[in-house]
Parts: C-alpha cells; sequence; structure tokens
C-alpha cells in the first residue's frame, strides 16, 4: 500500500489539530521470545501459517515487534525481508504499539453519509490527535476503518472491539471522555 | 419458509418440552448490527427484569431478520406464532414486562407478527431463509429447519449431476463479477489433481456491504453446506473460509459452527456416513481490500502480501498452492444448498433474463429503513430505495445512490428506472457487484465523493500496476488543483483522461473500476466539478 492514510477524504487543513510526536506507550507489552516460542510452537513451519502467526502475535505484543520478525522467518523458512513485507502489507500488522485505548472510525461511503466526517472531526479534536495516530501519553489511538458492515445503521466506530452503530456526537464524546479519565 | 420453518421449530420444541414447566421463549438478535445498537444490553435487561420479577424464561440469540432499522428487535414465542417489538432500548424493557409481552401484549413498540412486517413480507427469502429465526449456533436447529437436506440430495446424484443442478439454476457468483458458478464448478471437476480445494471469498470489503455478515452470523451451517456440496461436486476435500478481520462477530459464530459441525459429522472422515471426507479451515484477514480480489485472496492464505496475480491461469485451473479452486462469495455458496433441496427449477423461476434467483440486496447509508432485503432480480432502483426504504433518514431530498461498493457507480434519481439486475446495471455504465446500495442526501458534494473514490484506490492498491498505484494519487491532486480553481476545465479533462488510463490498464477491478464512481460522479453531477468559488456562488 502506498501513501499514508490521513483520515479519508478530511483534509489535514481541516483538523483544527496539531500532530503529537509518538510518545512512550503505557501498556506496550515489550517482546518477549518465550511468548514467541510458544505461539510458533502452535503453528506449522510453513509460509502459509504466516498470517495467522502475526494475529497471534499482534493478539499477544498489540503489534508486531521488530525483533519477532527474524524468528518468525526462521520458523517458517523464509526470508525475513519477506515477513517484513507481509508485515508493512497488512494494516493490522501494526510495527508500533498502539495507545491503549483504540478507537476505530468508519470512513468508508455508507458512514459519509450519515454525518461520518463530523465526527472524525470531532474525534480528532476530542483525542487530540488524527486519525491514524496515537496520543502523546499513549491512552488512545484512533484509527480509519473502512467499513465495519454496519452501514445499516450508520455512523459506526469500534472502540476496543467493542461495535457501536447510530453513533452521535453526544455518545463519541463520552466514549472518548471515558477513555482518556 | 421463513415460516414454515418458525412453526416447525417451535412444534418440535414444544414436543420436546411438554414434561417441562412452561418457559418463555424470547429471541434476542446477536449480529452485529444489533450488538452495535445495543442488543447485548437488551437482552441482559430483560434476563435481569425476569430474574427480579421472579419469572423463567429462556433468551435465544438469534440472527437478524435483517430489518436492520428495527433493531434491537426481540421476538417472543406465543401460542399464535411468534410476536415482534421494536426498536428495543434498554429503558423499555421494565416496561414491556408490564405489558405482559412474553405473551404478546400491546404496546406502542409492538410490530406484531416478524413475517408480516412489510419490509420482511415484500421478501422472497431464500438464502435468508433461517436468518433471525434459529440459533446460528445450533446444529440441531439446522437439521430440524431443513438443513443438510441439499447435501445429501447432491450425494444421491452425484457429482456430475449435482454440478449440471447449479448450472441449470442459474446462479451467478454474488461477489461482484457475477461469473455462472456451475460453469466455475465444472471447470474445476475437470481439472484432473490430486489435491482441489474450495475457497469461500468472505472478505466483503466492500464498504455498503454486509449481507456476507449476516449470514455467517445468522445462519452459518447453510455456508458450511454450501462449501461441502461444492467439494462434493468438483472433488475437493479441504476448503477455506477466508473472514476479513473487522467482522469479529461472524469469525466467532463460525467458529463454533465449524466445530459443531464436525462434532455432528458433518465435517471431517466420512462425512454424513458417505465415503467423502471434508473439513473446513477459517482464516481472517488482516486489513487489505484487495485481499478480496480472488488471487490476492490465494496469495494472503499462502502467507504472502495480497497482491494480484495475471491471469491466466485461472485460480480453477491453478489455484490455491497451484492446485484446481473454486472460490465463491459467501452469498453464492449459501444459495446452494436450497437449490439442491428444492431443485434447479424453483430457483431459476426467479428473476430476470440472464439474472436468475434472488439478490439480498443490502440498503444503507442515509436510509430511512435500512438492512438486507432478499428478493428475485428485477426490482427497479427506485423501488428498493423509496417504497422499502423509504426515502433519506434525514428526511432530506436523495441527490445519489453509490451501487455495488467503492468500485460501483453513483446513480441519480433520474436513473430509479433501472432494474436491479446484471446487464441492466451494465448498460447503464454501473454494476450490481455485491449488492449494496448506499444512499445519500442533498448534502454530499459529489466532487468529494469522485476524491475518495481515488484516495480510497490509491490506499488500497496492491502496487502491481502504475496506472492504479499512481493514477489515483494523481486522481486525488487533480481534484483539489480542480476544486482549488486551478484551471478547473483542463484538469477535468485530465481525470477523464486518467480514467480511461486506469480502466484499460489495471490488472484488476481495483484499478479498473475506481473510473466507475468517479466518471458517474462527474456525468451525473457536473455542477460539482467546479472552483469551491464557484459553487459557492451558485447555491
Ligand atoms: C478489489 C477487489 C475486491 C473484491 N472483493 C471481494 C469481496 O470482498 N468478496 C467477494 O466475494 N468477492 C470480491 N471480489 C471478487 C472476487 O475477485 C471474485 O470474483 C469472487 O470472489 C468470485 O466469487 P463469486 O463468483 O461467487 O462471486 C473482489 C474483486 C476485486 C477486484
Ligand atoms: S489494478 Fe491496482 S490493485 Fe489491481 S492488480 Fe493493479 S495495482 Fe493491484
Ligand atoms: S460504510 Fe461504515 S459501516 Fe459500512
Amino acid at each position: 500500500m502506498i501513501g499514508a492514510w490521513r483520515g479519508g477524504i478530511v483534509d489535514s487543513k481541516d483538523r483544527g489539530v496539531t500532530l503529537l510526536s509518538e510518545g512512550t506507550r503505557a501498556d506496550a507489552t515489550s517482546f518477549d521470545e518465550a511468548a514467541l516460542g510458544r505461539i510458533l510452537a502452535r503453528h506449522p513451519a510453513r509460509q502459509a501459517a504466516l498470517l495467522p502467526i502475526l494475529h497471534d502475535v499482534v493478539a499477544t505484543f498489540r503489534y508486531v515487534p521488530a525483533e519477532a520478525v527474524p524468528l518468525i522467518a526462521t520458523h517458517i523458512n523464509c526470508t525475513r525481508a519477506e515477513v517484513h513485507g507481509v508485515v508493512t502489507f497488512y494494516e493490522d500488522f501494526r510495527e508500533r504499539p498502539p495507545g491503549r485505548h483504540v478507537l476505530r472510525l468508519c470512513r468508508a461511503e455508507a458512514c459519509q453519509a450519515m454525518g461520518g466526517d463530523a465526527l472524525a472531526l470531532q474525534a480528532e479534536r476530542l483525542a487530540g490527535c488524527p486519525l491514524g495516530e496515537t496520543r502523546a501519553d499513549g491512552k488512545l489511538s484512533l484509527e480509519a476503518v473502512f467499513c465495519l458492515g454496519l452501514c445499516a445503521v450508520a455512523p459506526s466506530a469500534m472502540l476496543d472491539g467493542k461495535l457501536y452503530g447510530r453513533l452521535d456526537p453526544a455518545t463519541l464524546k463520552l466514549m472518548i471522555g471515558e477513555v482518556l479519565t | 419458509m421463513s415460516d414454515f420453518a418458525a412453526s416447525l421449530l417451535a412444534d418440535l420444541r414444544r414436543k420436546a418440552r411438554s414434561a417441562e414447566a412452561d418457559v418463555a421463549r424470547v429471541f434476542v438478535p446477536c449480529d452485529a448490527a444489533a450488538v452495535a445498537v445495543g442488543a447485548d444490553e437488551v437482552a441482559e435487561a430483560i434476563a435481569t427484569e425476569a430474574m427480579t420479577r421472579g419469572i423463567a424464561l429462556d433468551i435465544i440469540r438469534t440472527g437478524s431478520r435483517g430489518a436492520l432499522f428495527l433493531e434491537p428487535m426481540v421476538e417472543v414465542e406465543t401460542a399464535r406464532g411468534r410476536v415482534a417489538y421494536g426498536p428495543v432500548g434498554v429503558a423499555d424493557v421494565a416496561g414491556l414486562f408490564d405489558a405482559g409481552f412474553l405473551t404478546g401484549g400491546d404496546d406502542p413498540l409492538r410490530l406484531g407478527p416478524p413475517e408480516k412486517i412489510p419490509f420482511i413480507a415484500r421478501q422472497k427469502r431464500i438464502t435468508f431463509a433461517r436468518c433471525g429465526i434459529v440459533d446460528p449456533r445450533s446444529s440441531t436447529d439446522y437439521t430440524l429447519t431443513g438443513g443438510w437436506q441439499g447435501f445429501d440430495r447432491a450425494l444421491a446424484m452425484g457429482p456430475a449431476e449435482t454440478i449440471e443442478t447449479i448450472t441449470r439454476s442459474g446462479l451467478r457468483g454474488r461477489g461482484g463479477a457475477g461469473f455462472p458458478a456451475g460453469i466455475k464448478w465444472k471447470t474445476v471437476a475437470d481439472t484432473a489433481a490430486p489435491q482441489k480445494y474450495i475457497v469461500c471469498n468472505a472478505d466483503e470489503g466492500d464498504s455498503g456491504t454486509f449481507a456476507d455478515r449476516m449470514l455467517m452470523e445468522g445462519d452459518p451451517f447453510a455456508l458450511i453446506e454450501g462449501m461441502l456440496i461444492a467439494g462434493y461436486a468438483v472433488g475437493a476435500t479441504r476448503g477455506y473460509l477466508y473472514i476479513r478481520s473487522e467482522y469479529p462477530h461472524a469469525i466467532a459464530t463460525m467458529t463454533a459452527a465449524l466445530q459443531s459441525a464436525r462434532n455432528v459429522g458433518r465435517l471431517g472422515r466420512s462425512v454424513g456416513g458417505a465415503g467423502f471426507s471434508f473439513d473446513i479451515e477459517l482464516r481472517v484477514g488482516a486489513g487489505a481490500y484487495v485481499c478480496g480480489e480472488e488471487t490476492a485472496l490465494l496469495e494472503s492464505i499462502e502467507g504472502r502480501r495480497g497482491q494480484v496475480r495475471a491471469k491466466p491461469p485461472l485460480p480453477a485451473h491453478k489455484g490455491l498452492f497451484g492446485a484446481p479452486t473454486v472460490i465463491n462469495n459467501v452469498l453464492t455458496l449459501a444459495a446452494v444448498p436450497w437449490i439442491l433441496k428444492n431443485g434447479d427449477g424453483p430457483y431459476a423461476a426467479l428473476g430476470t433474463s440472464r439474472s436468475r434467483g434472488t439478490m439480498p440486496v443490502q440498503l444503507g447509508g442515509n436510509i430511512n429503513r435500512g438492512g438486507v432485503f432478499e428478493a428475485p432480480f428485477g426490482m427497479t432502483l427506485g423501488e428498493l430505495v423509496l417504497e422499502i426504504g423509504g426515502g433519506t433518514a434525514s428526511g432530506r431530498r436523495i441527490r445519489a445512490v453509490q451501487v455495488g461498493g467503492p468500485l460501483g457507480a453513483y446513480f441519480p434519481p433520474a436513473l430509479f428506472d433501472t432494474p436491479f439486475d446484471y446487464e441492466a446495471f451494465a448498460a447503464r455504465d454501473g454494476l450490481i457487484g455485491h449488492g449494496g446500495i448506499v444512499v445519500f442526501d442533498d448534502t454530499v458534494d459529489m466532487a468529494h465523493q469522485a476524491r475518495f473514490a481515488f484516495a480510497f484506490c490509491a490506499h488500497e492498491s496492491c502496487g502491481k500496476c502504475t496506472p492504479c498505484r499512481i493514477g489515483s494519487v494523481r486522481g486525488v491532486e487533480t481534484i483539489d488543483r480542480l476544486l482549488a480553481g486551478d484551471r478547473p476545465a483542463d484538469r477535468l479533462a485530465l481525470i477523464q483522461d486518467l480514467c480511461e488510463t486506469m480502466k484499460f490498464g489495471s490488472l484488476c477491478a481495483l484499478g479498473g473500476f475506481t473510473p466507475y464512481p468517479v466518471l458517474s460522479a462527474i456525468k451525473h453531477f457536473p455542477e460539482d466539478f467546479l472552483a469551491e468559488t464557484q459553487k459557492v456562488r451558485m447555491r
């Protein structure tokens, strides 16, 4: 994939927020070779197992630690470059830990039609960081997602795995307020 | 069939429980869209309220009936059939008990028998016959409502006749391209190989579509049976089900159903006592739209970047791990058991010209009554959006509808007489794709929508072809310049040129079809493709 995604059709000049630099991540699970070993032991030693392995790695560490890449490559008998290429291709395989909470806002068409653009701007303002970024204090990441399959109850969002439909500004404010306290 | 299924189930359950004390039965959807608007909290509130009042009741989590505008929709089983209430909020629960909803009591939220709700009554539910009625995780429910009979019929008629039946039914791929399923199956069946695969495409990346998700969450065994029949027909012993990671509920339901199917001997060795073995592995996508393209999906299962493969070879000849592979959409495969059970004739009797059977149309966006509406092909776009969907949710005028996902064209109300079928949409420079219809009111700016189409393509491009990878980025920049007032007429011509290049120079439909939303927006809404300053003056 090319180009950094910055919150869909919202132009950066409209955001009214400044980029916050990446700070420390309070809840980032640091790399643990033994834990990775346990993951690898569960999967066959072939390349076809790569996506399931990476999903398990993200479920355990919340991201794909750079240290894990060579060990995964050895396990499935392919090059580090190949594993790295896969990690960078897929959105889910983050290379840096996300914030303690992750708010994913749907930025696709059905949600755009129901005021999704305004909600995205509001979320950025309340969170103090643009879509695609994490707050400096590591409390919250904002992510754009393209359709959660909730298009008939748009606009929609997912906060730490919980789904929200018919999202309105008041609820969004509550959601963000709660995770920031 | 839906009514029949429901009454059959109720009957059998009553018999099974005749010895027990009468326990009220309440149905609350566990469909992700219902959950997103509070169905879990409502189920919990009902359980708590019942406990407080000392009432014994069973809460059964079902899929959704598809009338998502009524969710959370709660149903109760009464002596005269089910009665629905909705949309129910947590605050309504105590009132419902006061109104005696467990026996169908009157209440402002009472909708009556669910099958009489106009949005549901007007449908012809084949693929979604069980959805919202049965407990999706219960293989018993599936069996009691006619499940596995399609597979039994297939076994009885043999692989060749099974494929013939699918071909005669006229079933076409529901993933977007509309390729005849029977012909695809026959190609794989006729290709000799020691190993073949069935791959189910449940990536459902198209915005505005959610029928795959609802089917998997509401009737997962139908999909399993469809894959099983496909495997038997072409001689494949392994299946892969590739679900996008944005669908955690569907993943959970399918995981449970696959295990349950193994437990009851419907997957695994010697399925159903026949000498045929078949099992399915569930794979989870990782947030790449292009992995819905069939060859990119195969790459992804094989553990690589989701890059599109050049064709030939076709996946039917050399697909997953180089073996002959059937790859079909969820809705294609889920229609198969019904066709086998009821025969190709009744299926082919529905629909228009070359679009046979039913299509689960998905109504979303700025719409009054959104949800899944399954009907034979041929209803007009206007009937679907206005009569069924009830116009916009905002109450404003409809300005545009996008049909067929992010690569589909924008249609103005002037084209509302277009019948919903593959060829009719193609004839008007559009596509039905996976059947999603997204409604926009008159606040939409179509130049922004065209810009989004390019931006989405740029974001999701697999990077293999230059027109798609670079052209989409140029497209975004060019629209920005146009809107900034930098020689708008020249820019517009440039965008149209760019679209021609993308159409003919792209390997797959991501680059090749992005021109659909862009060009349709320009064609039908030229007044939006002016400098922002000029637009302000016009308004
Ligand atoms: C960019 C792109 C994305 C696609 N996404 C999906 C998808 O999410 N689901 C799907 O079933 N087909 C998708 N398709 C179509 C598949 O390539 C393929 O035609 C389909 O899975 C075949 O199944 P069917 O014949 O049952 O429709 C996509 C195609 C392209 C070019
Ligand atoms: S059109 Fe785009 S997504 Fe499709 S193969 Fe080419 S670069 Fe990849
Ligand atoms: S477009 Fe937002 S949920 Fe589908």
